[in-house]
């Protein structure tokens, strides 16, 4: 059977791809379109670390078919800074220094968004549990916690 | 092996779809059960469907006879729906403890349902609040309580013509109001070692006037603590009546020793987890 042609957008460009129908949409995103900012951590949706923005909802790309994105609008990492000025989120976990090896970086940067996104005033409680579904083992999370709320104080202004 | 992938617009397509061969199809709604599967190379499909472009399967609506969400509405819609959220708190409690952020961005209640684990945190809520699946197959729709709909770990009532196409709500009674709790090692991204659904409305002298309780993860799958509930039923809670309802529920359990908890314990906890979720319903109804 021939492979799939899907019509998506991504980070506002109109793209399109073929794929095989039971292909993830993280792989495409990857290992096609070369948007290797997005990482594979787990493959089962419990590391976060393939986290996108899908139809403005933050899913993991590793359990999203490729196929489902026709006609779908996706965020990913690299549609995250502005004209070339990183985005607040990015600065700020620079400033905090809330990444080392830097794989979970990217699926915390999106999710983080989506958070500050639907809620510009969170607590600390609501940005662990907003975060649960991403894994870091090195920070030990402090920092990119510290991080996302000093984004959220200097994003309300 | 090349997967075969439809994603069909309409019901009627659907239904043809599932009826055209006898070959076994996967639905696809959340895909956050589905994927991991077909990930881990448990299952090969040789058919997928996804059912997210039919609109009843993706629409919560508010009808005069009560709420219905189709099946394959992700977890987050349910929870940011206002008005389902103020009128079912307890089944809000289930979804919200379903994964992630990333997870319930796709998860359904409808998946929740079909993949009929023992443990799957939005059953008991919905069989506490009399909810129904809503079937279509081709002889048509037929419709069920949540407790019918499951058969045991993995197994549901649904023929291979059949889909869940929502879940329907009854109208909420006067007064009335429901919790879901669980216990888990960890606060998120943990599954239920133990889980209780309550659903209780009270009467004008504050006496329960009617209870429904389901408790998940303590047997093969949720069940209905119909000797629990009618403890309650009639009486006004006081430390006599939760010492006999807690003791109902612990009789009703019939857990196994696993990996996530022993019997001993999963039947010590189910009956304080009962104990504060009939006490979270009852602040509930207080504040109105």
């Amino acid at each position: 059977m021939a492979r799939k042609h899907v019509v998506t957008t991504i980070n506002g460009d109109e793209c399109d791809f073929l794929c095989e129908s039971n292909e993830t949409l993280l792989s495409v995103i990857r290992n096609q379109l070369r948007l290797t900012g997005t990482k594979e951590g787990c493959s089962t949706g419990d590391c976060g670390a393939c986290s996108v923005i899908l139809d403005g909802r933050l899913v993991c790309s590793c359990l999203t078919l490729a196929v489902e994105a026709e006609g779908k609008v996706i965020d990913t990492i690299e549609g995250m800074s502005e004209d070339g000025n990183l985005h607040i989120l990015q600065r700020k976990f620079i400033e905090h220094a809330a990444l080392q090896c830097g794989i979970c970086t990217p699926g915390f940067l999106i999710a983080a968004k989506a958070l500050l996104e639907r809620n510009p005033n969170p607590t600390e409680t609501e940005v662990r549990y907003w975060l649960a579904g991403n894994l870091c083992r090195c920070t030990g999370y402090h920092k990119i916690v510290e991080a996302v709320m000093d984004a959220a104080t200097e994003l309300r202004g | 092996m090349i997967m075969d992938f439809h994603a069909p617009s309409t019901i009627d397509e659907l239904s043809s779809l599932l009826s055209n061969s006898s070959e076994k199809k996967h639905l696809l709604a959340g895909g956050t059960d589905l994927l991991v599967q077909m990930q881990s190379q448990i299952i090969e499909p040789s058919t997928v469907i996804d059912i997210k472009n039919i609109s009843e399967m993706m629409e919560i609506k508010d009808d005069v006879d009560g709420f219905y969400v189709g099946a394959a509405v992700s977890g987050m819609t349910i929870i940011e729906h206002q008005a389902f959220s103020d009128t079912w708190p307890g089944v809000i409690d289930g979804v919200k403890l379903i994964g992630s952020i990333q997870i319930k961005g796709r998860a359904s209640m409808g998946g929740n349902l079909c993949n009929a684990s023992p443990a799957a945190d939005s059953t008991p809520a919905m069989i506490a609040s009399d909810a129904k699946a809503i079937i279509l197959g081709s002889k048509g729709k037929r419709d069920m309580l949540v407790e019918d709909f499951i058969l045991g770990p993995g197994k549901n009532i649904l023929k291979s013509d059949e889909v869940l196409v929502g879940i329907k709500f009854p109208k909420k009674r006067n007064n009335s109001s429901g919790a879901y709790l669980r216990f888990t090692p960890r606060t998120e991204m943990d599954i239920a070692v133990a889980g209780v659904g309550v659903n209780i409305s009270l009467g004008d002298k504050f006496q329960i006037e009617h209870a429904k309780v389901s408790i998940g993860a303590v047997a093969e799958k949720a069940l209905v603590a119909e000797a629990a509930a009618k403890v309650l039923i009639g009486k006004k809670v006081d430390e006599e009546v939760i010492e006999k309802f807690v003791s109902e529920v612990r009789n009703l359990a019939r857990p196994i020793d696993d990996k996530r908890g022993t019997v001993e314990f999963r039947k010590q906890v189910i009956g304080v987890l009962a104990k504060r979720a009939l006490n979270i319903a009852l602040e509930r109804i207080s504040h109105g």
